[in-house]
């Protein structure tokens, strides 16, 4: 059995040259996951799970508590390697070959469960660290802020609403803010896919209304993918739902669709009262 | 305009401490060579060198915050480096002893006549050049620190683990280091010397040179630091350590980033041995013990981590009271040092720098790190208590 | 044959008497002159085979008297030291059936002698009271001037030790007689001595000295002058081991004018060999496992404290030392009773770095919780005072501290193959200290409140687990391990202020190798990393081999981050 942890090597090695502007999407399709599976010590956590997201979509993915719903972004984003599986961007580039960053460089972009911000940098800085170019060390101790990145800073910042925060560390903003943030610095990194886990936890009434806007108006240009409990959420935006069980596919389908179904209601009334 | 107010964006106490080498530097010299032994201005030649010794430890105070301050990465064995570093100025200055030796072999140090090796080892040729050693100073521990950063950064060896195989590292070259077979005068290590470029060891104006040097080294070395940690680099590093699966999630190559600045403040740390060397008039093996490390971990930890000017305070301060303190009670001296790891991680996690409140609030919260330890993947530690700690662990 | 010569001490010695002493000898002895004759006369030629044999313990006509007056008995008394040292030799070579006692004395320095009323021997007690040699009945006391101590020299004393020893093996002492013959092994035997012993074989009731006899004379005949012997000598030490009997074989193997002689002992050597490297192999294995199961001992409650809680305790080798300390404070307060103190200790020891670990935690460590950074720097300051205090109140100076009785010694299995009885026991007393942590671990509901805190702290806060009561009395557990850990560390070392110090960089080691919170793994990486050790030794010296398992640690960390045996799941890796 091949280790789980057994990540990618992470010094760039760079075994698909292929750069994410040349991946095959003339079929449409954005990211394919056949028959992955990843195991801790026995138990299966992803179980021949098989997945595929068309270029644009927005598609919310639901389950249970251990559905496999953060497993599957692990993968997706090169943090985990599973033990079979193949998990490709577009037709050509084998995302199981790439390290985490490559992924992440244009391709996958991931907000995680917990707002997750560098709070000792400032808000504007947060963009800034994310903002599309290269990630080499070596540049990175040359460059000099440049207007067209300040200029695209404070667009990002306007788009989630901290312009006007900009200077403050991004350790006081609150909960909510913070998801913000960390949708602002995927809106800068500006993948192709946006990985985005549980984006309204913790935020109000107001704001929940405002994220799903966002997030409709960003599919399109880009593939939305929105892990989420909260249904009412997931009814505001979703048109294609997936739903998740032990590790595979239950259901996958409209909302009212996969709502009927009797299996979902099965695992969600039978075994897990879903309240949350 | 936001990039003045990346990290250390207020840096008056950086200023200040260097304002204050600075006039160190041109206050202890000019009292020593200048002004007469009479007279009560006058510094002696052993402040100069005590004050010396206090500089290279700044300097390697210095290298372990640029690592452990910004980037998160704990060394317990940055005392290696220091040590690589002193070893290699150490070859220099036997290679200059020359046949001054007491054995008077003109191509052998005298250990090695004692042991009755016929050859200088290979790895001892070019050390009679100057240059060969300056060179060497900077590559051993930058190739050290390359090698294995490499290989612990790659496998996402971090937080106490990435401490820990540091302390390891340390103590097995110690271990190395002891044996006469290693061709570097075993227990003893390397001492006598005679001549640095030239001029007498002993000489006064030769120990204030290497003052003044160790001091122009600890103000380059501060502003290369400084130069890196508010470059777009150094605010990668605080991202990395305060959010390392975000940093990674945001295409960085963490990995690369870890080893470019392990990799520098090694060499730093081994220009701070080199310098150290020739002022104490020895290095031996006892340099690589782990506590040797620790207690420069300790230096930055009390001085204030994060600010890269509060380690400088901290070697001071703490090196300054250990003189002290080893001459009035020696007894005392571990009880010090090992009051001051508790008081200063349990009160004072910030450290001196805290208390002189030379930075703004607002910068405070900035530069210096989140009281939590990072949430890295790999200190998993930290999060086997799944929960935050909960309200009542406060003190 | 010039072999044979030269191994003859008797021959050397004979041979520098004065040829008056010889006949004096002759004249005193004359009744058993027919056995003496030939090694007096040192001939090989007329050979011990075809001579009769004499038994050792029966007394025969021919053999020298110890009765009051005879003539062996006046030489000794005699002023003459050349008679009394030949008289005393004759007595040695052919003793009478109640000599023992008297060898005994004359080892001592008790044996004395007293010519008026009568020419008699004398054996003094430790008090200085003097009985009779045969009748045992008290005579007077070394004061008294008419006895005389029988003096000893070396050259007696030589050939006394193994006769000596020829008693030792028919001792229902079984220490006695296996150190009867591993002493003939060494001492330098007669033909004589030769023949007596393969008189005494069949009589030896213990297998193993049987055996170890068997050994001995055939290592005696590989000297043989005739090849059949040598040869028939050769097969008879096929399977052994010791080193004095290969020597013999290397020497025929390369030397021996016969080639079939020397082409069977060549063969017999290959063998040997082979099994040596065997048994070194073994030994190796032990030793191995003896250092790792020190280390054991030293990561077992580090894998409490940093593998279950996740607390970096470098003050963990302090409470290892005041284990130590307390070992060596109970011995000091029953010198008498070792034992009893070691058994003391342990549970002592206990108690005491328990207690302490626990003021650690309430007092300190609970401030520190999920910082795990300062938690390693604050209680590397904690060790450095602990060490500190120990200096003050203990001294700088390392104690030693005595093994009891069953613990000294060794268990030699063969001549290459022996372990120490501290090392031993140290190993199955770490399996057994290994075994009961996992069973508390697995099987109580301490253990499962442990193990509950650790997963889940909130969690188990709602369940009604005291959370912080658990974690002081997990940290007291780990920390009474290392106690104990420091009760056996004090059997093989000596106690001081740094012995904790030495052991904690291998103990963090062992763990993060082993795995965090997997006590099998930590089994497993302590045993491996003390057998690893043990093998490249011989190699590569003890420091090096030390250099190269650290090397080694590091490499795998990195190439395993989460140890050997990484705990899976999610839990492990959020």
């Amino acid at each position: 059995m091949i280790d789980a942890y057994e990540e990618s090597a992470g010094m760039g090695e760079r075994i698909n040259q292929l750069k994410p502007g040349q991946a095959d999407i003339s079929h449409g399709t954005i990211l394919y996951l056949e028959d992955v599976t990843l195991s801790f010590d026995g138990f299966k956590a992803l179980n021949g799970l098989n997945l595929t997201l068309d270029d644009g979509e927005l598609r919310c993915i639901i389950g249970p508590n251990g559905a496999g719903k953060s497993t599957m972004m692990d993968v997706i984003t090169g943090r985990r390697k599973p033990q079979q599986g193949r998990v490709f961007f577009g037709q050509n580039i084998d995302l199981l070959k790439l390290p985490e960053h490559e992924i992440a460089n244009g391709m996958v972009g991931r907000k995680f469960q917990r707002p997750t911000v560098f709070e000792a940098l400032g808000v504007a800085e947060n963009i800034e660290l994310t903002l599309t170019g290269s990630r080499s060390p070596w540049r990175m101790l040359k460059v000099r802020s440049t207007t067209t990145e300040r200029d695209r800073i404070d667009e990002v910042l306007t788009t989630i609403g901290l312009i006007g925060l900009r200077d403050r560390p991004a350790g006081v903003l609150s909960h909510g803010q913070k998801q913000w943030l960390e949708i602002g610095m995927l809106l800068a990194q500006n993948p192709r896919i946006l990985l985005v886990d549980e984006p309204v936890a913790g935020m109000t009434g107001e704001e929940v209304v405002r994220t799903a806007e966002l997030l409709v108006s960003l599919a399109g240009t880009r593939t939305v993918v929105v892990v989420e409990h909260d249904m009412a959420f997931v009814r505001k935006i979703a048109n294609k739902v997936t739903v998740l069980h032990q590790g595979s596919v239950l259901a996958e389908g409209s909302l009212t669709s996969v709502q009927n179904n009797p299996k979902v209601i099965e695992v969600y009334l039978g075994e897990t009262p879903c309240s949350n | 305009m936001f990039s003045r107010k990346s990290l250390g964006g207020n840096d008056t106490g950086g200023l200040i401490v260097m304002l204050f080498i600075a006039l160190m530097l041109v206050w202890v010299s000019v009292g020593n060579l200048a002004v007469h032994e009479s007279s009560p201005w006058h510094v002696s030649t052993y402040t100069v060198t005590l004050l010396g010794k206090f500089l290279c430890y700044a300097l390697l105070a210095v290298s372990i915050d640029l690592i452990w301050g910004y980037a998160g990465i704990l060394s317990l064995g940055h005392g290696a480096f220091f040590a690589l570093g002193g070893y290699g100025m150490g070859m220099y200055l036997m290679r200059q002893i020359g046949d001054h030796g007491q054995y008077g072999n003109p191509n052998l140090p005298d250990f090695m006549v004692f042991l009755n090796w016929h050859e200088l080892p290979w790895y001892w040729h070019g050390f009679e050049h100057f240059w060969f050693a300056a060179l060497m100073i900077l590559l051993v521990p930058g190739l050290l620190a390359g090698l294995f950063g490499w290989l612990a950064f790659r496998s996402k060896v971090s937080g106490v683990y990435f401490a820990i195989i540091t302390q390891a590292l340390t103590y097995a070259l110690m271990l190395a280091f002891f044996r006469n077979e290693m061709g570097f005068g075993g227990n003893n290590g390397l001492t006598d010397f005679k001549e640095i470029l030239g001029f007498s060891i002993t000489e006064n104006s030769t120990r204030v040179g290497l003052f003044v040097a160790a001091g122009i080294a600890l103000i380059l070395g501060y502003l290369i630091a400084r130069t890196i940690v508010r470059s777009r680099f150094g605010r990668v590093l605080v991202a990395i350590r305060d959010a390392e699966p975000r940093t990674r999630a945001a295409g960085y190559p963490v990995a690369q980033y870890k080893l470019v600045v392990f990799v520098i403040s090694a060499m730093l740390a081994g220009v701070a041995g080199a310098l150290y060397v020739p002022q104490v008039g020895i290095i031996n093996p006892g340099e690589f013990s782990p506590l040797s490390s620790i207690e420069a971990v300790a230096w930055v930890a009390t001085g204030g981590r994060g600010s890269l000017f509060g380690p400088i305070i901290g070697a001071f301060a703490v090196n300054y009271s250990k003189t002290e303190l080893t001459t009035i009670a020696p007894d005392l001296w571990p009880f010090v040092l090992g009051g001051l790891f508790i008081l200063v991680t349990v009160f004072l996690p910030k450290g001196l720098i805290s208390l002189l409140a030379l930075r703004k609030k607002r910068s405070m919260t900035e530069a210096a790190p989140p009281n939590e330890t990072p949430r890295d993947p790999g200190s998993k530690i930290a999060n086997q208590h799944n929960a935050p700690p909960p309200q009542e662990y406060l003190p | 044959m010039k072999l044979f010569v030269k191994q003859s001490p008797r021959h050397d010695a004979t041979s520098l008497w004065p040829s008056f002493a010889r006949i004096l000898l002759l004249y005193l002895l004359a009744g058993m002159a027919l056995s003496i004759q030939p090694a007096c006369a040192g001939s090989v030629a007329t050979a011990p085979a075809g001579r009769p044999e004499p038994a050792p313990n029966v007394a025969t006509d021919a053999a020298p008297s110890i009765a009051p007056a005879s003539a062996t008995v006046a030489a000794i008394a005699g002023d003459d030291g050349m008679a009394r040292t030949t008289a005393l030799n004759a007595l040695i070579a052919n003793p009478p059936a109640d000599a023992e006692p008297i060898f005994h004395a004359l080892d001592q320095g008790l044996l004395y002698t007293q010519t008026v009323p009568v020419t008699r021997l004398g054996i003094a007690d430790a008090a200085g009271q003097i009985t009779d040699a045969l009748t045992h009945t008290g005579t007077g006391n070394t004061h008294d001037a008419t006895w005389q101590v029988v003096a000893i020299n070396n050259a007696i004393r030589i050939k006394l030790r193994p006769r000596m020893d020829m008693y030792d093996l028919q001792s229902p002492d079984a220490a006695k007689r296996r150190a009867a013959t591993d002493d003939l092994f060494s001492a330098r035997l007669t033909p004589e001595f030769l023949s007596e012993i393969k008189a005494l074989e069949p009589k030896i009731t213990d297998p193993s000295v049987q055996a170890n006899l068997k050994k001995l004379v055939a290592s005696f005949e590989l000297n043989d002058t005739n090849p059949t012997v040598r040869l028939a000598a050769i097969t008879s030490v096929a399977d052994a081991l010791d080193p004095e009997i290969r020597a013999k074989l290397a020497n025929l193997a390369q030397n021996d004018t016969n080639p079939t002689v020397k082409a069977t002992a060549i063969k017999a050597l290959t063998a040997i060999d082979s099994r040596v490297a065997g048994w070194q192999f073994a030994q190796n294995l032990v030793f191995g496992l003896s250092l790792g199961s020190v280390l054991l001992l030293a990561a077992i409650g580090l894998a409490i404290t940093f593998g279950v809680m996740g607390v970096i305790n470098m003050a963990h080798g302090e409470m290892m030392m005041i284990g130590a300390y307390t070992t060596w404070l109970l011995q000091q307060l029953m010198p008498t009773h070792l034992t009893a103190a070691l058994f003391l200790a342990i549970p002592g020891a206990f108690l005491a770095a328990g207690m302490i670990g626990m003021l650690i935690e309430r007092g300190l460590i609970r401030f520190l919780y999920g910082r795990p950074l300062e938690t390693l720097l604050a209680t590397f300051g904690l060790s450095l005072m602990l060490q500190q205090a120990a200096r003050i109140i203990f001294t700088p100076l390392n104690r030693a501290v005595a093994l009891p009785e069953f613990m000294s010694n060794s268990w030699v299995i063969n001549p290459v193959f022996a372990i120490t009885y501290n090392r031993l026991y140290i190993l199955i007393f770490s399996l057994t200290v290994f075994l009961a942590l996992l069973i508390l671990l697995k099987h109580s509901t301490f253990g499962l409140r442990i193990r509950a805190v650790a997963q889940n702290r909130a969690m188990a806060r709602a369940c009604g687990v005291h959370s912080g009561w658990i974690d002081a009395l997990t940290f007291g557990l780990g920390s009474g391990i290392a106690g104990v850990a420091g009760v056996a560390l004090a059997q093989i070392t000596n106690v001081g202020p740094n012995l904790g110090q030495s052991y904690i960089v291998d103990s963090f080691m062992v763990v993060v190798l082993g795995g965090v919170g997997n006590l099998w793994g930590t089994l497993v990486a302590a045993m491996g990393v003390g057998v690893l050790n043990k093998f490249l030794e011989p190699y590569s010296g003890a420091v090096l081999a030390k250099v190269v398992v650290l090397v080694l640690v590091i490499l795998v960390i990195q190439k395993r981050p989460r140890g050997l045996f990484p705990q899976k799941g999610r839990a492990a890796e959020e």
